[in-house]
């Protein structure tokens, strides 16, 4: 009773900070009256991302997102100009700090309470690619039906980190290409699973990140677990990005008592040649999750030229090739 | 029209989609039946005008008086009378009457319809089962649907159509059922011919029915279905209407992809359609239709397709851990992807025994997975199936998905490890594997001494060492010893091994080796114990209990 009280508290200082913190938003163009009832929706904050975008909104304008909310974040590459040209683009843009703003999700929770009430929401970073079951043949939009007549209100997809075979910086990337091209392998068994008792989601940690580059320091390997969709109601709220959620009733998007829920995967296309310049920018601005730890490994060992890829990488080829590794299921979405 | 026989009438129940519906009502106008439309009353204006609109002024189509339906109210059979009343008044040449929802889609050409049901013009087509055979019935009231008063909305109202249920049973409140009624239940969606129907309709007794049916749990799937009991000639208990219902009681619905798997089906409808599979609407209302070449009909295949669907969703695959199925403890049927075994101490007593263990097997035999400064994967592999990394530390931070990972992504092919005291031992997984029927555990008690002995030495640490493994194991056979264990668990001591070596090791391996593998590689050698009593000796100097090494008697 006690811890639930807490997390409520907590959920309304998550929602009056980001109250607080949208102040630093500035409205750069809004075409937010275009939006219809029962359309999906796509939440993003970004910076200097202008190479990725091209694929990043055909990819889910093919999947049925109709509009897109996004936060440009001090970009200096054009990323705020290409933006404002897409027509099915609102943008916010601000110089704040990201840490600042709890990592871009007091921005996200400001929007989402604006206008993402009633809407299914898809919150993404650019370099997240959503595979769900049957995303070969159904659209967004059935997914989002049959989650509606099941009664969920959210729905999972870990990250799966994807890499390229042999040295990052050998095949550099085109913007409009298909990422998978280049980083098209996975680990697809080593992940490690534990309950995260406050919130009730599950915290997993493991694949390529822990394989090689956190293997010292398994602990400190990121959080792979996501619920990037949701049917959002005014009272909800990401907590850390888009791992954990308030009311926590959205975090159990698994089943405890044997049986699968179905769920989908974020293919990560992170691990591109565009790391290492990212990894130079972010150590000196120093924006990033603990310390930006993350990004010092990578200086320590991409930046090197190491190889990601190993004997047991599996080649990514569809949605029904990570459902038989156990990555996703379709659950009973027949 | 094919011209055999009476047209067939359809009614049409819809509310939502009525784009859709427009169109499967043009294609039964196209092939000469007249079609009775209820428009559910939560349907807009604009949305009854745009589709009477998309109809036009056709002399085949009525619009039927519209009621409120909401899932499984009376209003559904009422809007369904109505419709019939309309059909059979308006349309006397009708024979068949088939009742179909706006999501409904013709999985046949018409015509083919027509020419089945003119080859049966007395038979009515409606699932009907008699309420003590229904066993399959979704939310656990059979009987108790004809016998109890229902006055809250089992979706709406949970709470309390639950605890008047419950009141009601308390109570021992038992309506009485109309004579001579015989209560049936079956699929919403039937075709029942113009007699039986107008029967139905006509019955002097319809009236009491009504009433009594009103206050009937889902009486949609039971008022045609109870009544055709009465009047109809002869019953054909089959819906002609594929519908697939999830574990919620949900019609499943139907998609793009699933176009081969209805071209199997034996119905001439299916329920229910998304709205948006153009490609099923394109294909099933076209001449495509006729033009492709017929297959046969699995229906088999359809039922096998949704059972899986659900059996996953239920069950889930064994030993499967992943971000949306994750058992508690305990709480799924099977904790590992498929047999194992466990052997602990042998490797200490019997030369080279992991690679022979690989020989007479056929099993993939590893080293110790849960030594302490790496994993000794087979053949020293840096990195083994699914990626998993031979690092301590990463297997160390979880240890059991370490192990539920590794038969995972190795399933189908037997796995056999070593472990024991003197590796990174995690009580978690002692119990995991413990209590796993997975699991079989072989341990030689005591043989963790042989690489202490081996080392020739007793200094301090070594007794200290000594001191730990034996704790270590104490803690890990109380375990295997427990009430609990569900795994095939043996403990041998090194004297009944050294007593009959062959024997004990034919009889350790017998799950796991093959018989033909054994006789052609033989098995394997005992190592050569000579001076371990000395050693024992000196340990028990030291300090260390006698009771210790009581297993030791050579």
């Amino acid at each position: 009773m006690l811890g639930q009280f807490r997390l409520r508290a907590e959920r309304h200082m998550k929602l009056f900070r980001c109250l607080r913190k949208s102040a630093a938003l500035r409205k750069r163009i809004t075409r937010t009256d275009s939006i219809r009832p029962g359309d999906v929706l796509a939440f993003v904050v970004l910076r200097n991302e202008l190479v990725r975008l091209p694929y990043f909104l055909e990819y889910y304008r093919a999947q049925g997102v109709r509009h897109f909310l996004m936060v440009d974040n001090g970009s200096d590459d054009g990323t705020a100009e290409y933006l404002e040209r897409q027509r099915d683009v609102s943008l916010w843009t601000t110089q704040a700090s990201y840490k600042g703003a709890s990592f871009g999700v007091d921005w996200l929770n400001h929007l989402l309470w604006l206008y993402g009430v009633g809407h299914w929401v898809l919150v993404l970073d650019v370099d997240e690619f959503l595979v769900y079951p049957f995303c070969d043949t159904r659209p967004l939009s059935a997914l989002t039906d049959w989650l509606d007549s099941q009664g969920r209100r959210s729905f999972g997809a870990m990250l799966l980190d994807m890499y390229p075979k042999g040295p990052i910086s050998a095949q550099p990337y085109q913007s409009g290409q298909n990422p998978f091209e280049i980083a098209r392998f996975f680990d697809s068994g080593n992940l490690g699973i534990r309950r995260n008792a406050p919130y009730q989601n599950l915290w997993i940690q493991g694949g390529v990140r822990q394989r090689v580059i956190m293997a010292t320091q398994p602990k400190a390997a990121p959080a792979l677990n996501k619920i990037p969709l949701v049917r959002w109601q005014r009272q909800y709220a990401y907590i850390s990005s888009t791992h954990t959620l308030l009311p926590r009733a959205l975090n159990k998007v698994y089943d405890d008592s044997g049986g699968e829920f179905a769920s989908g995967v974020l293919l990560h296309a992170k691990f591109l040649d565009t790391i290492l310049a990212k990894t130079r920018e972010e150590l000196t601005r120093a924006e990033h999750y603990a310390a930006s730890r993350e990004y010092q490994a990578y200086a320590a060992s991409l930046a090197q030229g190491q190889d990601l890829w190993c004997e047991w990488s599996s080649e990514y080829i569809n949605w029904r090739q990570l459902e038989i590794l156990g990555l996703m299921s379709k659950g009973d979405w027949a | 029209m094919s011209g055999q026989g009476a047209p067939l009438g359809i009614i049409m129940l819809c509310h939502t989609a009525l784009h859709r519906a427009a169109q499967v009502a043009r294609f039964w106008l196209d092939a000469g039946c007249p079609v009775v439309i209820h428009l559910d009353r939560a349907v807009s204006h604009a949305d009854r005008d745009a589709m009477r609109a998309a109809l036009g002024a056709h002399p085949l189509v009525r619009f039927s008086p519209r009621h409120r339906c909401a899932w499984g109210s009376w209003q559904l059979v009422a809007a369904t009378q109505d419709a019939a009343e309309l059909m059979l008044r308006d349309f006397p040449q009708t024979g068949h009457v088939m009742l179909i929802s706006g999501a409904c889609l013709p999985l046949r050409p018409a015509s083919e319809l027509q020419a089945h049901l003119a080859a049966h013009p007395q038979t009515d087509f409606i699932e009907s089962v008699a309420i003590e055979h229904a066993e399959w019935i979704t939310g656990g009231l059979s009987e108790e649907r004809f016998t109890l008063y229902f006055p809250f909305n089992w979706h709406k109202q949970r709470l309390a159509f639950d605890t008047f249920v419950d009141v009601q049973r308390k109570l021992g409140i038992r309506r009485e059922i109309p004579r001579p009624l015989r209560p049936h239940m079956g699929s919403q969606w039937w075709c029942l011919t113009r007699k039986t129907l107008s029967a139905i309709l006509t019955d002097p007794r319809r009236k009491r029915y009504d009433r009594y049916f009103r206050q009937n749990w889902i009486p949609d799937e039971s008022y045609f279905q109870t009544l055709a009991r009465v009047h109809a000639a002869q019953i054909d208990s089959r819906s002609l209407t594929l519908v697939k219902f999830d574990r919620n009681g949900r019609p499943n619905l139907f998609y793009d992809d699933h176009l081969q798997l209805l071209r199997r089906s034996d119905c001439f409808v299916a329920r229910k359609i998304w709205p948006e599979a153009n490609r099923l609407y394109d294909f099933f209302l076209s001449d495509q239709l006729a033009r492709q070449p017929r297959l046969p009909a699995e229906p088999a295949k359809i039922d096998r397709y949704f059972e899986l669907a659900e059996q996953q969703r239920r069950e889930g695959r064994a030993g499967l851990y992943m971000q949306s199925r994750f058992p508690a403890h305990d709480s799924a049927a099977a904790k590992t992807a498929g047999p194992y075994s466990v052997f602990s101490g042998f490797d200490h007593l019997f030369e080279n025994f992991e690679h022979w263990l690989g020989q007479v097997s056929g099993a993939r035999a590893h080293g110790h997975l849960f030594a302490s400064e790496r994993v000794q994967f087979h053949g020293g592999a840096r990195v083994w199936h699914g990626a998993i990394s031979d690092s301590a530390a990463i297997r160390d931070y979880n240890p059991r998905m370490f192990l539920t990972n590794l038969l995972w992504a190795a399933r189908g092919e037997r796995q056999c490890f070593a472990y024991g005291p003197e590796d990174m031992m995690d009580h978690e997984v002692n119990w995991f594997m413990a209590t796993d029927t997975n699991a079989e555990i072989q341990v030689i008690r005591g043989a963790w001494i042989l690489p202490l002995w081996r080392r020739g030495v007793v200094s301090d640490a070594v007794v200290a060492e000594v001191a730990r493994l034996q704790k270590r194991e104490q803690l890990w056979l109380e375990v295997l010893e427990s009430r609990w264990v569900l795994a095939k668990c043996k403990i041998w001591t090194v004297s009944e091994i050294c007593a009959a070596p062959e024997q004990c090791l034919a009889m350790a391996v017998q799950d796991s080796a093959n018989a033909a593998a054994l006789t052609a590689h033989g098995l394997a050698q005992l190592y050569r114990l000579e001076g371990l009593p000395e050693f024992l000796t000196a340990l028990r100097n030291q300090g260390l209990p006698p009771q210790n090494f009581k297993d030791f008697n050579f």
